[in-house]
């Protein structure tokens, strides 16, 4: 009744080709950036900010640069953990060596840096595709990984090979560190996560998208009707780059804190943010917040119910995790290979059609 | 001679050993795909959850032991019993066969005809599951497996080599007899897939689904044995890789360096696995041995797939793999 396109006039191209061409998705996303950006600052706590809002603003990040690469442009990658550590280990380097920069811009040449990083491990996908191309960046997964935890002038030679985010604020308002407000790390990342998803949108909307579709659709096809494969896969992997870049970076200064490279950006990483993509639906930029927030959600909520409610050990919690997320995959991949987001179209549809379906 | 050399020839001798084994790992990959174009990631997790159930089955420890006890708050661990190894390979044998029918039958069935990422990804969400799953079973604490093999160091290699080098290289058995089985398990396979009629009909499967159904062959057939077969493997892997280092989670990462043993033999070739598996054992331990302590040691984690990756620049479809040419 209230979800159509009828009735609702565009005067000029302006509004022919906005982002949300139906009014009622228009509002809703009016709602939901006034709901993150004014109420939400001021009823959260510490535990919902660490537990839930943080990793999901940040994978989201993450999830929308794997959701480019792999869902828009059709290049199957595992060096996600690996380069949201590129991220995280720029951003570190240039907190401790420019202490008087804003730490928002050091957040954004994080994710330049990170983006000529996926370029160059990009490189090979000119010559390898699928799979090939998938245990490729594995090497980069590996061999990044392996860099931040020899080198010393990656850690400033620190004596546990850790790296840890210094006191940084914005405003005046602490944003990484031990004594800042929940509401200023959540608000930081927000800002991060908003302005990722909108670019990401009008990317690929646009030229540039429709150019990574096509060599996603059928690569040889889409050289032939002009479109420069090089180009169009390169500039998908630094795209990509930038937002894991930018993800891993906020993952570390402002999330964890303190990291060990290993641990926290090992393959399990690059799994995690794939399966968000899977999950929530490749080639959907709505997908990868439906995906990210399912798999933040779903550990905490099992661990909650099993073991909180029920008092399991924690390990047989995580056993079952395991079990769940690893079903998940198969059935979505079976069943809707197209993820929550197809859930959320399917239900639109049904929407503009209600309540006379015939 | 001078010492340099010496040590680096036993620094070959071992990469080859390691190299066969993970030829080994490689073999279960190369069998899947190609008898049904699935690149199966799960592989490596097979191989752990054949090594936990082959312990499991063994000291006789009661399956889901610990949800049991979570759930109804009993305190049961064990039967009490204890199988030989070869009845308890026996029964792991059996298991994975029952592996490889759930598999084929709750999951590979409805992806017929889709793209070979989406099966790829599929497996991927099957090693997770088997992960958790193997876990919840038998326990997550590091297993011992001994099922008799010999182990250490052997000594009529150690005093050859010790009268004509005076140095004696440091080969163990364990690597021997894997080497051996290796050798066993791909002349089996090959006589297998080349003179049997199972043999014949898994390759023209692998050749074109379409034309071998027309012909009357059971497509379903073919998939759970091949996956048996795949399962089958995984255990000798599991027995080789779980005697050496132990039973635990790291065991599954092995898969991982089978992917880049793939990538340079080529995912189609049986000969190209082995040929693969033994160039990455070598080339890992003999740079870790001489460019290694100039950058910090332990670039075994990153070599082969690094090899791998300038490799594929060259050589898109790897050593001895079928030339990949692509039409519109």
């Amino acid at each position: 009744m209230f979800y159509r396109e009828a009735g609702d006039f565009k005067t000029s191209y302006e509004q022919d080709s906005q982002t949300f061409p139906i009014k009622f998705d228009r509002y809703r996303y009016y709602a939901v950036l006034v709901a993150a950006f004014a109420v939400v600052p001021f009823v959260i706590n510490d535990y919902w900010v660490n537990a839930v809002f943080l990793p999901f603003l940040i994978y989201s990040i993450a999830a929308i640069g794997l959701n480019i690469l792999v869902g828009y442009c059709g290049q199957v990658s595992l060096g996600t953990g690996g380069f949201m550590a590129v991220g995280a280990y720029a951003s570190y380097k240039l907190m401790t060596a420019f202490p008087e920069v804003s730490i928002f811009f050091h957040i954004i040449l994080a994710g330049g840096v990170t983006s000529i990083v996926c370029v160059l491990f990009g490189l090979p996908s000119l010559r390898i595709k699928g799979f090939y191309l998938a245990v490729a960046t594995l090497a980069a997964q590996f061999f990044l990984v392996w860099l931040f935890n020899r080198v010393g002038w990656f850690y400033n030679y620190s004596a546990s090979g850790q790296i840890t985010a210094p006191e940084r604020s914005v405003f005046g308002v602490a944003i990484t560190g031990a004594a800042n407000p929940p509401w200023s790390a959540y608000l930081f990342c927000l800002v991060f996560t908003v302005a990722a998803a909108i670019i990401a949108r009008n990317l690929t909307r646009g030229m540039a998208g429709r150019k990574w579709m096509a060599i996603r659709d059928m690569d040889i096809a889409a050289e032939i009707i002009g479109v420069n494969p090089l180009k169009a896969k390169l500039t998908a992997f630094a795209v990509s780059g930038f937002f894991v870049g930018i993800s891993g970076a906020l993952f570390f200064a402002v999330y964890l804190g303190a990291v060990e490279v290993g641990e926290a950006f090992g393959i399990n990483k690059s799994f995690l943010v794939l399966f968000m993509v899977i999950i929530g639906g490749l080639g959907s930029i709505f997908g990868s917040f439906a995906g990210a927030a399912f798999l933040v959600l779903l550990p905490v909520l099992l661990k909650n119910t099993l073991v909180g409610g029920l008092g399991w050990p924690t390990d047989l919690a995580a056993h079952l995790e395991f079990i769940i997320v690893g079903a998940l995959i198969i059935i979505f991949l079976i069943a809707e290979p197209h993820g929550l987001a197809q859930l959320w179209r399917v239900a639109k549809e049904k929407l503009r059609l209600w309540p006379f379906p015939h | 001679m001078p010492d340099q050399l010496i040590f680096g020839m036993e620094v070959v001798l071992n990469g080859l050993m390691a190299g066969v084994l993970y030829a080994l790992v490689a073999l279960g990959f190369v069998l899947i795909y190609k008898a049904s174009g699935i690149f199966n990631y799960a592989q490596g997790v097979m191989a752990l959850f054949a090594a936990m159930t082959l312990v499991g089955m063994m000291e006789g420890r009661v399956p889901f032991s610990h949800l049991i006890n979570a759930i109804f708050g009993t305190e049961i661990h064990h039967f009490g019993w204890h199988l030989p190894g070869l009845a308890a390979v026996l029964l792991t044998m059996v298991v994975m066969v029952a592996l490889a029918w759930v598999v084929n039958q709750l999951i590979f069935r409805h992806l017929v005809n889709q793209e070979p990422i989406i099966l790829f990804m599929a497996t991927i969400g099957l090693a997770y599951f088997l992960e958790g799953f193997g876990d919840m079973m038998w326990g997550s604490d590091i297993k011992k497996l001994d099922v008799g093999l010999p182990q250490g160091i052997n000594l009529m290699i150690d005093e050859t080599t010790f009268n004509i080098f005076g140095y004696g290289f440091f080969i163990d058995n364990l690597d021997l007899v894997a080497t051996g089985v290796a050798a066993l398990l791909v002349i089996a396979l090959v006589i297998f897939a080349q003179y049997s009629k199972q043999g014949r009909a898994m390759r023209a499967v692998a050749d074109d689904h379409q034309a071998a159904l027309s012909v009357g062959i059971s497509l379903n057939f073919i998939w759970v044995m091949v996956w048996s077969l795949a399962g089958f493997v995984a255990l000798v892997a599991g027995i080789m890789w779980g005697t050496k280092s132990g039973v635990q989670f790291s065991l599954s990462l092995i898969a991982l360096k089978a992917l880049p043993v793939l990538m340079l033999g080529g995912f189609t070739s049986i000969p190209g696995a082995i040929v693969g598996g033994l160039i990455i054992g070598v080339g890992e331990k003999l740079f870790e041995f001489t460019v290694g302590p100039l950058v910090g040691g332990a670039t075994e984690n990153w070599f082969a797939y690094v090899l791998a990756l300038i490799f594929l620049v060259f050589r898109p479809q790897g050593l001895f793999g079928e030339k990949i040419i692509e039409r519109v």
